[in-house]
């Protein structure tokens, strides 16, 4: 019994000075206060999609040495992370935390639509402006006939990656029908067909086999079979890289040759380990930005990315996560202050704003009306192939 | 010519899921536990092979051994730790423990190293396609249905014909009769726990070399339908993991076919409850005997 409650005083000592440690380090961090904005950012840092989280966070700390060196009109930014886990539940709590605790002026993430979705009723709340860099679910920012008038992004959203898909192979490869795989566990992988198929179909195009698949199936030798059936000259598969991997593998064992077509759900390293260096070739996605595009914006980008990071070469989510800073920052500069309502009322009305992944132009639905890049895969590697503007 | 293509689909999909069942049936002939960790062994076997392959720098082979081996000791720990002292209890708390064993592997595996996946070097075994009447047969499905048939072939040899393979048939037969006549019953249950964790490894290492992706959750849905497999050709009866692997697979892979991939595995789980109404010792079920 004794025992129990020694423990239990000194438990509670623990946790006060815990929480005293906790008020610490957030009051010290800043320099004065009005010389500083503080910026929030809600990241997958680890746990499932720790990679995208984690190149968006290099993204944005490149992008805000390089405005602090100057600064806005003398103002810094400081950036307060969090590591929502990729768990819903864990950005939910990120979202509370920044903003009553930290007091952020606004919040960057989180880099996948679900997560991102776990704080937009948040910020509403609060009247905190929410800016996901890399979140392609059009839902976030506008859902049925309600715009979240706090929510922005960085990316183009998914309805317009099939429609670039379908205009690539139509115009571009020549192709007359097409294949369609979705993955009918994800929400993303079914929008970007149906939008692909619409748009192929409208340029005189047809779909002549239509097979789906879920989330972690590992044999997909059944469906290929009907497909190869079919002799389709071209095959749409919006997926994610693990099963993307596997059914691009087994596919040309099967002797499917024909060009193979994705989202930006493919782009991970992990996508060419698990189907082959040579499976690849001949595969193409749609995607962001590409570190192989000539433009200078981006050129000097990926120079500036590899001088901080040892060599790395920057992905789609460092890209976003650099110009998801520099699209707030304008918007910091324009409002003139770290006032929520006024950066909400300066993002709204970003038009053109260039950054390296295109022009920024906020539209009605608070959705970036953008180019994004088609690349192609070469002996494993992605090889800048054009860039389509909206 | 787009049948036969199904059916070598469908076959060699199913030589995986004999391949898992050999180890499970094996496991339920002796103790009469469904040992729901198999399906992990063949997890932790796929990682040694891969970790053995990459960091070790090993050939297929010897990668395979290791894995065989390696998780031969897995098994054994299992059932010394986890199972032995549940002997005599009922069957349920020895089914639940085999659960709550399966899950710790899972999670044990995952704080370990995480739960990212992992992908097999593709350039250990030429991946060619043999074109066979206008059907292409890749060189890798050829290579994991032949290691199934040598693997149950020589498992049959062990257990009718080796002395432990005796113990083993005696031990399933009458446990306590078993001990009157001076066999080491505990002895016998580890063996049998050994060779079918190793096979389990074997498998494991065979599907990362097929599939290339392995992951740590990876042994649940082949662990279930491997079962589906067992139960299938008749539980304990080693000819009937194999014929109801090879059969599963080819009904999923006719499933597909038809149109009703997103079905597909519901419709393996349809078949175990179809034949456990109808025929619940299976089809190879009618020799009780012959249980091992």
């Amino acid at each position: 019994m004794r025992k129990k409650k020694l423990a239990g005083i000194f438990m509670s000592f623990m946790m006060a000075a815990g929480v005293l440690a906790g008020c610490n380090s957030s009051s010290t961090s800043g320099e004065k206060d009005g010389e500083t904005i503080k910026i929030g950012a809600n990241l997958e840092l680890s746990g499932g999609v720790a990679s995208y989280g984690q190149s968006i966070e290099e993204g944005l700390k490149l992008a805000i040495e390089e405005i602090n060196k100057e600064g806005i009109d003398g103002k810094k930014l400081e950036l307060v992370t969090f590591d929502n886990k990729s768990d819903a539940a864990e950005a939910t709590n990120g979202a509370i935390k920044l903003i009553s605790q930290d007091k952020v002026s606004a919040i960057i993430g989180a880099a996948t639509s679900t997560n991102t979705l776990a704080q937009v009723e948040i910020a509403q709340k609060n009247k905190t402006p929410l800016i996901t860099p890399t979140g392609t679910n059009s839902t976030i920012t506008f859902k049925d006939g309600v715009l979240n008038d706090f929510v922005f992004r960085t990316c183009f959203i998914d309805p317009f990656q099939g429609t670039v898909a379908a205009n690539f192979a139509s115009k571009d490869l020549k192709v007359k029908n097409a294949a369609i795989i979705i993955d009918s566990s994800s929400d993303y992988s079914k929008g970007l067909a149906s939008s692909f198929q619409k748009s192929f179909e409208s340029s005189g195009g047809k779909v002549v086999a239509e097979e789906a698949y879920v989330a972690k199936d590992t044999d997909f030798n059944a469906i290929l079979t009907n497909i190869k059936a079919k002799n389709p000259e071209f095959v749409f598969l919006p997926g994610f890289y693990e099963e993307v991997g596997l059914i691009i593998k087994q596919a040309r064992a099967l002797g499917i040759n024909v060009p193979i077509m994705g989202g930006d759900g493919w782009d991970s390293p992990t996508l060419v380990d698990i189907a082959g260096a040579g499976s690849l070739n001949n595969t193409y996605i749609t995607n962001h930005y590409s570190s192989g595009d000539s433009d200078p914006k981006v050129q000097d980008f990926v120079k500036a990315f590899q001088g901080k990071y040892k060599d790395k070469s920057p992905d789609a989510f460092a890209a976003l996560g650099y110009d998801t800073a520099y699209f707030l920052a304008d918007a910091i500069k324009r409002a003139g202050s770290g006032d929520p309502e006024k950066i909400r009322k300066a993002l709204e009305e970003t038009d053109g704003l260039a950054v390296v992944s295109g022009n920024l132009k906020v539209n009605e639905n608070h959705d970036q009306v953008k180019a994004a890049v088609i690349l192609e895969y070469k002996e494993g590697k992605q090889e800048f192939n054009t860039k389509v503007n909206p | 010519m787009e049948f036969l293509q199904q059916l070598v689909n469908g076959v060699s999909l199913g030589s995986i899921y004999a391949l898992i069942a050999l180890g499970y049936t094996m496991v339920y002939g002796i103790v009469k536990l469904i040992n729901f960790a198999h399906g992990d062994v063949f997890m932790v076997g796929a990682f040694i092979g891969f970790y053995s392959i990459t960091i070790l720098d090993l050939g297929f082979f010897p990668s395979l051994l290791i894995s065989m081996v390696t998780c031969a000791i897995l098994g054994v720990l299992i059932e010394r730790i986890a199972y032995k002292p549940l002997r005599n209890a009922t069957r349920i708390a020895a089914l639940i423990t085999a659960i709550g064993v399966s899950l710790l592997i899972e999670y044990g595996v995952i704080y370990v190293r995480g739960a990212q996946p992992e992908a097999y070097p593709g350039d250990l075994i030429p991946a060619t396609s043999i074109d066979f009447l206008g059907v292409k047969v890749s060189s890798q499905s050829l290579m994991i249905l032949g290691t199934s048939v040598v693997l149950m072939v020589l498992l049959q040899f062990i257990v009718h014909k080796t002395k432990i393979g005796k113990a083993m048939r005696a031990v399933s037969y009458d446990m306590d009769a078993a001990r009157l006549m001076g066999i080491n019953v505990n002895n016998t249950i580890s063996a049998t726990f050994a060779i079918g964790s190793a096979l389990a490894g074997a498998a494991g290492v065979a599907f990362g070399m097929y599939y290339t992706k392995i992951e740590p959750l990876m042994g649940i849905i082949p662990g279930l339908k491997a079962f589906v497999a067992a139960v299938l050709g008749g539980i304990g009866i080693i000819p009937g993991a194999m014929v109801g692997g090879l059969l599963l697979g080819v009904i999923e892979s006719l499933v597909s076919a038809a149109g009703f991939s997103l079905w597909r595995d519901g419709v393996a789980f349809v078949v175990l409850i179809l034949i456990l109404i109808f025929r619940p010792a299976g089809l190879f079920g009618k020799n009780v005997r012959e249980k091992v």
